[in-house]
């Protein structure tokens, strides 16, 4: 059930003109990504240390907040290396193709509804009012693989072409069961827009998460990997590949991949919050003002975000082909089963309900099967004396 | 007993007929030099890796990255002098080798150590050992991924390394063995504080154990990862921790027991496949294996208060310094000992079961103040060697598991 989510303005109200409107709200959102994607490495380290018995960084003003100022600057002042025998096109060209798509996909997502102060209308809080969103978030999270595959193959570095096949061959699954994710929540919800998907979950107050369970948590898995986020950074992979396709890089140039892998999980923690837990709703409240709802929308996001940190210092990695089988075999087939039932459900018009109680009936079983490992801790023989 | 496979290799150079019949791809084969400097190696080890895609074909270790020529150095130094260089073989456990070349030479030259000076060596062999499973389970769990496990193991570890600053005055490289003992007795301060790190350190393994043991992740990346069968590990002399693994009952502590193990109650823990795993199992259970027996020891400390822990043998030993001050012999004595201190013709090999597998010391004297010969038998190279067995045809992504189950230290594998 589609909502109007785009209101019309009226002859009261007074609106700015459009360009200067559109240029007010990019500043404003690509101010907040940068800003966030920034705060983000310094929370990086501080849940880190938080984690791991550490204090952290605390050195550069208040609890280390200038921290990131300090390493943009670091930076910023780094000698650049291009290796010899690099493609130097592909390789100056590769961190802005990882930085740039992860930072164009912000431009639709709904933070709040309409904005409205006194008389003055600004629209709803998002730079862009696409009808199809969803496709436009697909394309671009498929862009961004590009960035890594260029970097790894471009820097005449066997680790590096390692990290870059690598991150290939991962993106490219995980990103079908991403979207085959977002398909279900597209039939759930009858639009591609996201605006009007997140209006859809508020006025019938039945998040996704709640009725989609199954495209949730395939969601919120798809999204470490698409992100190349431990455990699946493979592309990177520390200490098999000595930082994979980003091996080679140095200065700026590799800032830029940090800060698109950085922008990439804001967007990712925006879009997991969008689909699957109302926008910017608060439960059992149909209508909120824009300056409640954005709020609510970034503790949300805020909390995916912090989901990223704690698996990342909590779990160990993945293989390569533990993770292409986890993808193709476990949760592709899991996702298309998914999607079936939903258009099922959505077809025969039953009550939406249905679905988490189906997939805790089938999947908690086997999970409870096959999802543990057999305990081995028993077969080991203690021997008392030895000959 | 068969080995399976010979590696034949020049180093550096493949053989110029090498070819992959099994090859499905015939692609061509990318030649990848993992180290000395690569995060993964646990120190100076180079690695030069055949890879067809991400499947490895041939892997060949170069070590000799961190050879400073221990062994030559105790010859030209001289019994005594050598001891701070057995610190800086494996340097995380710098006690339990001191106490191995101790071993040796008090074989050599028919010296007992008293009954307290047992106690206290078996107690900073089981802290020593504790000490280095905690790396191992921090570095191997750091390049499997899990960081912090890192710190939470050296959280533990830096416990015990206070404990051993309060007791010899270092943190690291000890030095606090000597031939007939150990320097000074164990007070009851550093007591009262080993007895507070082992009581509670059983819940620390159980908090690690919680985090990985049935962790789907570490068991898939552990789980039929570098397998090892019986047979192989004992063609490949691996030794310690890696051979029990593979289910071999061989602890030294046990088939030849010296410090009075034989009189301590503990139990070997064996594993059944020789896999990643296996060996992880292995390393924890014996984490909780030397607790108890460090626990026993504190109680048989407590009974000896008061025993001497260094002979009174004036040929070897050197005197407590009160009394070189006071007494002319104990003065002539100190001086012959520090100057030319002179261990009986002959030879002698003594193994201890250290961490990572036997760790021997072969001492031959001529009766002069020099050794003929000092040999170490450092169980870390015969880990090394199982590299190249263990990795083939298995993914890029287990070699890190493979070296990192494998426990070595280059200090002691370089010498």
């Amino acid at each position: 059930m589609p909502v109007e989510a785009v209101t019309l303005a009226d002859t009261t109200t007074k609106e700015l003109p459009l360009l200067v409107l559109w240029l007010f709200k990019a500043g404003l959102i690509y101010g907040g990504l940068l800003g966030t994607a920034a705060l983000m490495t310094l929370a990086e380290r501080k849940v880190s240390a938080w984690i791991q018995y550490r204090i952290g960084p605390n050195r550069v003003g208040p609890w280390g907040l200038l921290q990131p100022l300090a390493d943009g600057v670091k930076f910023i002042f780094k000698e650049e290396v291009v290796p010899d025998g690099a493609n130097p096109l592909m390789f100056r060209l590769a961190p802005i193709l990882s930085a740039v798509p992860a930072m164009l996909a912000i431009a639709v997502i709904p933070f709040a509804g309409e904005v409205k102060i006194g008389d003055w209308s600004f629209g709803t809080l998002s730079i862009a009012n696409l009808d199809i969103s969803v496709l436009y978030v697909g394309a671009l999270t498929g862009l961004s693989v590009y960035g890594v595959i260029l970097g790894g193959w471009s820097s005449n570095s066997k680790y590096s072409l390692l990290g870059g096949l690598r991150a290939s061959a991962q993106m490219i699954s995980y990103e079908l069961t991403l979207l085959l994710a977002v398909l279900s929540v597209v039939l759930m919800n009858g639009s591609l827009d996201l605006r009007a998907i997140a209006a859809d979950q508020a006025s019938t107050g039945m998040w996704n998460a709640i009725v989609q369970p199954v495209a949730f948590v395939l969601f919120v898995i798809a999204m470490f990997a698409e992100t190349n986020r431990h455990p699946f950074d493979f592309a990177e992979c520390e200490p098999e590949l000595v930082g994979g396709f980003h091996t080679e890089y140095s200065s700026m140039k590799f800032a830029l991949f940090f800060l698109g892998e950085y922008c990439a999980m804001v967007v990712m923690a925006c879009l997991a919050t969008t689909f699957f837990l109302g926008g910017g709703a608060l439960p059992f409240i149909a209508e909120l003002a824009w300056y409640v709802e954005l709020p609510v929308f970034c503790a949300k996001a805020s909390s995916f975000l912090f989901l990223f940190l704690w698996v990342r210092w909590t779990l160990p990695r993945f293989r390569y082909d533990q993770l292409m089988t986890l993808g193709w075999q476990v949760m592709l087939p899991l996702a298309l089963v998914n999607l079936f039932v939903t258009g099922a459900v959505v077809a025969l018009g039953w009550h939406p309900l249905l679905m988490p109680l189906l997939a805790i009936a089938v999947l908690v079983p086997f999970a409870l099967l096959f999802g543990r490992p057999r305990p081995r801790s028993e077969s080991l023989t203690h021997e008392g004396a030895a000959g | 007993m068969t080995i399976t496979r010979t590696f034949e290799y020049a180093p550096g150079a493949p053989p110029d007929d090498f070819e992959y019949e099994d090859d499905p791809v015939h692609g061509e084969v990318m030649q990848l030099n993992m180290g000395p400097q690569h995060p993964a190696t646990h120190g100076v080890l180079r690695l030069l890796v055949e890879l067809d895609g991400e499947i490895i074909r041939r892997t060949e270790p170069d070590v000799g990255y961190l050879h400073r020529g221990k062994e030559k150095s105790c010859e030209s130094l001289g019994w005594a002098k050598f001891f701070p260089h057995t610190d800086r073989l494996d340097y995380v456990q710098p006690l339990m080798n001191n106490i191995g070349y101790a071993l040796a030479l008090e074989k050599l030259a028919g010296i007992d150590v008293p009954e307290r000076g047992q106690v206290v060596r078996v107690l900073l062999m089981e802290i020593s050992r504790i000490a280095a499973h905690l790396i191992y389970l921090g570095t191997t769990g750091i390049d499997l991924g899990a960081v912090t496990m890192f710190f939470n193991t050296f959280k533990e570890r830096e416990k015990i390394y206070s404990i051993l600053d309060a007791y010899t005055g270092h943190r690291m490289n000890n030095t606090y063995v000597r031939i007939g003992g150990v320097y000074a007795d164990v007070d009851e301060g550093v007591e009262a504080l080993l007895r507070e790190f082992l009581v509670q350190f059983p819940e620390q393994i159980d908090e690690f154990e919680s985090l990985l043991t049935s962790n789907r992740i570490w068991y898939d990346r552990n789980r039929d990862v570098g397998v090892l069968t019986a047979d192989e590990a004992m063609a490949w002399s691996l030794t310690g921790p890696n051979l029990r693994g593979s289910g071999v009952d061989h602890d030294l502590r046990k088939a030849e027991p010296y410090s009075g193990y034989e009189t301590y109650d503990f139990e070997v823990p064996v594993g059944t496949i020789g896999d990643c795993y296996d060996r992880y199992l292995v390393r924890v259970e014996e984490m909780r294996q030397s607790t108890r027996i460090a626990l026993q020891a504190l109680t048989r400390l407590a009974e000896t208060r008061g025993g001497e822990v260094l002979a009174e043998d004036r040929r070897y030993v050197l005197p407590p310094r009160d009394r070189v001050q006071s007494s002319m012999e104990e003065l002539i004595f100190q001086f012959k000992i520090v100057t030319d201190l002179r261990l009986p013709a002959g030879r002698a090999y003594h193994g201890i079961e250290s961490s990572k597998g036997e760790l021997g010391f072969f001492v031959a004297s001529d009766g002069s103040s020099k050794p003929l010969r000092c040999h170490i038998r450092a169980p870390g190279l015969m880990n090394v060697q199982a590299i190249p067995l263990l990795a083939e045809g298995r993914l890029f992504s287990d070699m890190v598991a493979i070296i990192g189950s494998l426990d070595f230290v280059m200090g002691e594998v370089d010498r």
